[in-house]
Parts: structure tokens; C-alpha cells; sequence
């Protein structure tokens, strides 16, 4: 059984988590071939044959320069069928999940994404996802004829488990046709909104607000306590878009990633674009009315309560 | 400009999960539902974009008869019409089907543009909008903050990774998954509710012999990656305890 792993790189630099995808395909099988796309991708090939895999095969064409889901449909359609692999599996990245839904309907077949882990020893390999915000996990296989798609959620493998090689694995090009004309998207380059006047990457300390808080004048609640404790403010993505906090201050996947030593979390549900941007932190406390809300999962210590009369508590605790 | 948005009917942000007797899906019976955010604010950024460019909003949902809920409450802030896709099966349905449920029941109105929220509250596939527009045959683009409509051309802001951006321009008609907070949600009026009760929710059958690409064969609670020490007592003794654990055994105050 052979398993395509297609790896993401962006101007030469490999996306990192096409290597926890890697190890997450070292627990389902031996046979991995791992293909990049794009064009001078031969850096990020010499990088990916250091891992344990049978081969990398670069799939270039000036095509490709560009991402856009209509090239990388073609380029991968094309190059699939050259592998026919049981399984292609990818990060569950943006990029992912911009092209994989489609190349997966193109192809008829079954695609799992935003999966945590693999479950061997069925009759097949079944593989877990959240359901529900979290608050179910799912164990689902596929249907249908293979390849079956895989994408994986960020973090859920780690990196530096992808075993690596006694020698370098082989590198070989492989040529796809992809009709430039049929490429409908035509992207302008990347830009960041504002300069990010806030690293919180390198904050120590962080109260972060969820959709608890309730109003925007309780922020200064956790104002307070971020003042008493020396914490950076932050926020999950639903204070940000009500502009209650700067989209500079949001923590997730779509804001920025933290690993400090204290993340304390109010009134932060937990939803899985949140965690993957906290859930590096050394020590998570987590203040919620919910006992089931996910972010408990996650959490070294957890007050189930209200915020409201635990956070004026905890400053008082921390003054005296 | 003819604008469709596809809605889901989710369980509300509130609700205590409870399996049914297979254990591979929710008892429906305990949960109540709302409209998917993220499909909210698809809805929004429809509306705003008929008030610019004139034309109309068709709502679209696959589902069971209860999603009468939300296609009424799309109705009431203002989409001109509905079509409802309705079959029971369709309450757990995998993107595949559903994505090819709406696009059978849409592809005659030739819409110019196609609006859904990125991915869903419930089983959160992301994946509905981008196989309806393979299904469409049309370009699409995912996550989108911002959408400029002109003259036979879109041109879209798309959220990449980290606070990354990126304009992408593509030709009409085109499917878009929109992000949550790409604009600030309109409340149903008392007129538009009366309003909504007279607008035209057309029925349509989920296409026979659809076969799914994904089955669920246990559902359960999560297992906890890490050991949770939950502080009881009242409001001041748990913020006592818990200053004391984090100077004492975290060591990081």
C-alpha cells in the first residue's frame, strides 16, 4: 500500500507541518512518497529525502510558480494518477483546504480533513476529527474506491516524530501537463494588513478573552488582571471581529501562534482554530461557565465558573 | 446581480451534546439549532452586495424540515427567496452529498455568485463551497475578507496563515466561502419578518442514488490530552488556590 504525502512550500521555504503529515503517514504505512509542487522547488525536496520515505518527486511546472486551486487541481490529478497511491494525505492548511475539496470531488473520491489521529487495528485504518466545536470526536473511514484524501490538523502530529533516514531518499522530477488557460484565479502577492505592533509570540504571560467576556466594556475586567500579573492582552477571533480587541491581539490560527509560559484563558470556549495557535503554552488555565467546553481539554487548571466574580478574585489573590 | 448563499442549520453554540442509540450521530430531539455563523455573515455580504449592485439574494439550505428556521430567518433580513433542499437524510449528510444536493437544485438559476460560510459549526468539513464550484464547473476562492463584484469580474481579499492577505481576481459567475467577521451582521427587523412570511421558499428533492464518500463509525466525548486540575470552592478560595498553584507548582507568577 503506497501513500502520497503532499507537502506545502511557499517561495522555496517548506511549511513545517508537512512534516507532522509525514508522521502521521509513517503510523499508517511504509511505502510514502512525498511530492512538492511549485516551481525551484529542489531546496525543499533535498529537505524532505532526509525523512524516512521511499522517494520525493517534484512536480514543477511554470504553472505552478503561483499557487491557485485550478493549477495544483491539474498538476496533482495528473501526478496521482502516475502514483496511484492508496492514500494522499496533506496538512489541513488554508492552502489545503482550498484545492484538496476539489481534487478529491474532481476525482470522486472520499476526502477526511481536519483529522487528530489514526486508528489501526480494524479491519481498516480509522481516523479521528472533531465534531461539534470540539465537543465530539468522530472516529470516520472512507467510501469508495482509492485514493483515499487525509488532510491532518496542525499540531496534532508533531514535526520531530517524522523518523528520518539512514541515507537520503531519492529525489526524481515528475512532469504533469497543466494548461496554463484553464488556471481562473490570477493572485496578487501577499501582504500583512498592519505592521504587527504586538509580538505576543514572545509574551511571557497572556489573559486572553473569549466570547464570555460578554461586552466590550467587561474587557477591562481582564485588563485588570493582565495589569496585576504582567500579561499581554489577547482574545479569541469572535472579540477581534467585533472589534472589541485589534486583530493584532487574536490568537489562533488565523492570528498570530503563542507559546508563554502562562496562558490564561476566560471565558474561551475552545473552538480548534483557537488552540492551535495557544495550546504550545507552558501552563494553561482555563475560566469557564461550561465544564464541557473544550478548551478544559487542553488546560492545566480550570475553575469552572464565572468569570465575572473569579477574575476580580484572582487579582485580589495575586495583590495580597 | 442573481447572488445564491448556502446556510446550514447547526446546533446552537450552547448545546450539551447527547448520542443517539447507534452512537455515531446526535439525539436531534435534545438539541435546538441557529443559522452557521460563518453562513451569517455569507448572508451579509450578500445583501450588501445587492444594495450595491441591485439584482437578488436566493437562500439555499440542504437539510430535514426543521431548517424552515433559518432559510424564514435569511428571509426576514432580507434575501428575496429560498430554495430548500430537504430531505432527512441530509441532517447528517457528508459535504459530498450535500454539495451535490445544492448544486443539482441551483445549477438551473444560473447564479452570478455563489456565497457560503468557510466551513460549519457542526461537522466542520470546509469543503461544500469548493466541491460545489468543481460541481459548477466555476472558479472559486476560500476564506474571504473582503469582495469587490464589477462588471463580469470579482477580485476578492483572501486570509492567509499568521495575518497573512492576499488579493485574487477570477472571472463570474464563481463560488466564495467568506470568513466570519468579514463585515457586521444586520438583525431581522419586525418588518422583515412579516415580510419573510410572503416570500417564495421553493421545495426541491435531494437527487436519488447519491452514495456518501465518508461514514461515522463512533462518536463520542473527547478524551482529555492532559491531566485537568479543576480548583473548586467558592469564587475566592478557587482564585487563591489557583494563584498559589501558579506560583508554587508552575512557578510562573
Amino acid at each position: 500500500m503506497s501513500i502520497l504525502v503532499v507537502a506545502e512550500q511557499r517561495d522555496g521555504k517548506l511549511n513545517r507541518a508537512s512534516l507532522e503529515t509525514i508522521a502521521a503517514a509513517q503510523q499508517l504505512g511504509a511505502e510514502i512518497v512525498v511530492a512538492v509542487c511549485g516551481v525551484n522547488v529542489g531546496g525543499v525536496a533535498a529537505e524532505l529525502a532526509a525523512v524516512q520515505v521511499k522517494e520525493v518527486v517534484t512536480v514543477e511546472h511554470a504553472a505552478l510558480e503561483a499557487y491557485s486551486p485550478d493549477g495544483f487541481t491539474a498538476a496533482l490529478q495528473d501526478a496521482i494518477g502516475q502514483l496511484s497511491p492508496a492514500y494522499v494525505l496533506l496538512p489541513h492548511t488554508y492552502q489545503t483546504r482550498d484545492f484538496a475539496p476539489k481534487l478529491a470531488a474532481r476525482m470522486d473520491r472520499a476526502i477526511l480533513t481536519d483529522v487528530t489521529a489514526v486508528k489501526m487495528g480494524g479491519a481498516e485504518p480509522a481516523f479521528v476529527r472533531p465534531m461539534f466545536q470540539g465537543k465530539l470526536s468522530a472516529e470516520v473511514v472512507p467510501v469508495g474506491a482509492a485514493p483515499h484524501f487525509v488532510t491532518f490538523q496542525i499540531g496534532a502530529f508533531r514535526a520531530d516524530q517524522a523518523a528520518t533516514g539512514a541515507a537520503a531518499a531519492p529525489v526524481r522530477a515528475l512532469a504533469v501537463t497543466v494548461e496554463a488557460s484553464a488556471i481562473r484565479q490570477k493572485s496578487e502577492p501577499p501582504f500583512q494588513q498592519a505592521k504587527q505592533a504586538v509580538d505576543l509570540s514572545q509574551a511571557e504571560r497572556i489573559v486572553s478573552v473569549g466570547r464570555g467576556i460578554k461586552e466590550q466594556t467587561n474587557i477591562q475586567i481582564a485588563e485588570n488582571l493582565a495589569k496585576a500579573i504582567g500579561a499581554e492582552i489577547a482574545a479569541s477571533r469572535p472579540i477581534c471581529d467585533a472589534g472589541w480587541l485589534p486583530m493584532e491581539r487574536q490568537v489562533g490560527s488565523s492570528g498570530q501562534t503563542v507559546a508563554p509560559k502562562l496562558y490564561l484563558a476566560l471565558g474561551i470556549s475552545g473552538a480548534i482554530q483557537h488552540l492551535v495557535g495557544m495550546k504550545g503554552a507552558n501552563t494553561i488555565v482555563a475560566i469557564n461557565k461550561d465544564p464541557d467546553a473544550p478548551i478544559f481539554e487542553v488546560a492545566d487548571y480550570g475553575i469552572v465558573g464565572d468569570l465575572f466574580e473569579i477574575v476580580p478574585a484572582i487579582i485580589e489573590a495575586v495583590k495580597s | 446581480m442573481k447572488i445564491a448563499v448556502c446556510i446550514k442549520q447547526v446546533p446552537t453554540r450552547e448545546w450539551q451534546p447527547r448520542l443517539d442509540d447507534s452512537k455515531t450521530w446526535i439525539r436531534e430531539g435534545d438539541a435546538s439549532f441557529e443559522m452557521n455563523e460563518p453562513d451569517a455573515y455569507a448572508l451579509e455580504e450578500a445583501l450588501r452586495l445587492k444594495e450595491k449592485h441591485s439584482g437578488e439574494v436566493v437562500v439555499c439550505s440542504a437539510g430535514p424540515a426543521r431548517v424552515a428556521q433559518v432559510i424564514r430567518e435569511a428571509l426576514a433580513r432580507g434575501a428575496d427567496r429560498a430554495i430548500h433542499v430537504e430531505d432527512d437524510a441530509l441532517a447528517s449528510a457528508d459535504a459530498f452529498t450535500t454539495s451535490a444536493a445544492l448544486a443539482a437544485a441551483m445549477n438551473d438559476e444560473k447564479f452570478d455568485l455563489v456565497l457560503t460560510g468557510l466551513q460549519s459549526d457542526d461537522q466542520g468539513f470546509a469543503q461544500v463551497g469548493v466541491i460545489m464550484a468543481e460541481k459548477l464547473g466555476v472558479p472559486h476562492a476560500t476564506i474571504i475578507m473582503e469582495v469587490q463584484a464589477d462588471a463580469g469580474t470579482l477580485r476578492v481579499k483572501k486570509e492567509l496563515e499568521g495575518g497573512w492577505f492576499q488579493w485574487v481576481s477570477m472571472p463570474l459567475p464563481a463560488v466564495l466561502t467568506i470568513q466570519s467577521g468579514i463585515n457586521q451582521l444586520r438583525y431581522a427587523t419586525l418588518k422583515g419578518i412579516m415580510a419573510a412570511k410572503k416570500k417564495e421558499i421553493r421545495k426541491a428533492a435531494a437527487l436519488s442514488g447519491l452514495s456518501p464518500r465518508q461514514r461515522i463509525v463512533a462518536l463520542s466525548t473527547p478524551e482529555k490530552g492532559k491531566k485537568t486540575q479543576i480548583i473548586g470552592g467558592s469564587p475566592a478560595e478557587a482564585a487563591k488556590e489557583l494563584v498559589r498553584k501558579l506560583r508554587d507548582e508552575a512557578r510562573v507568577l
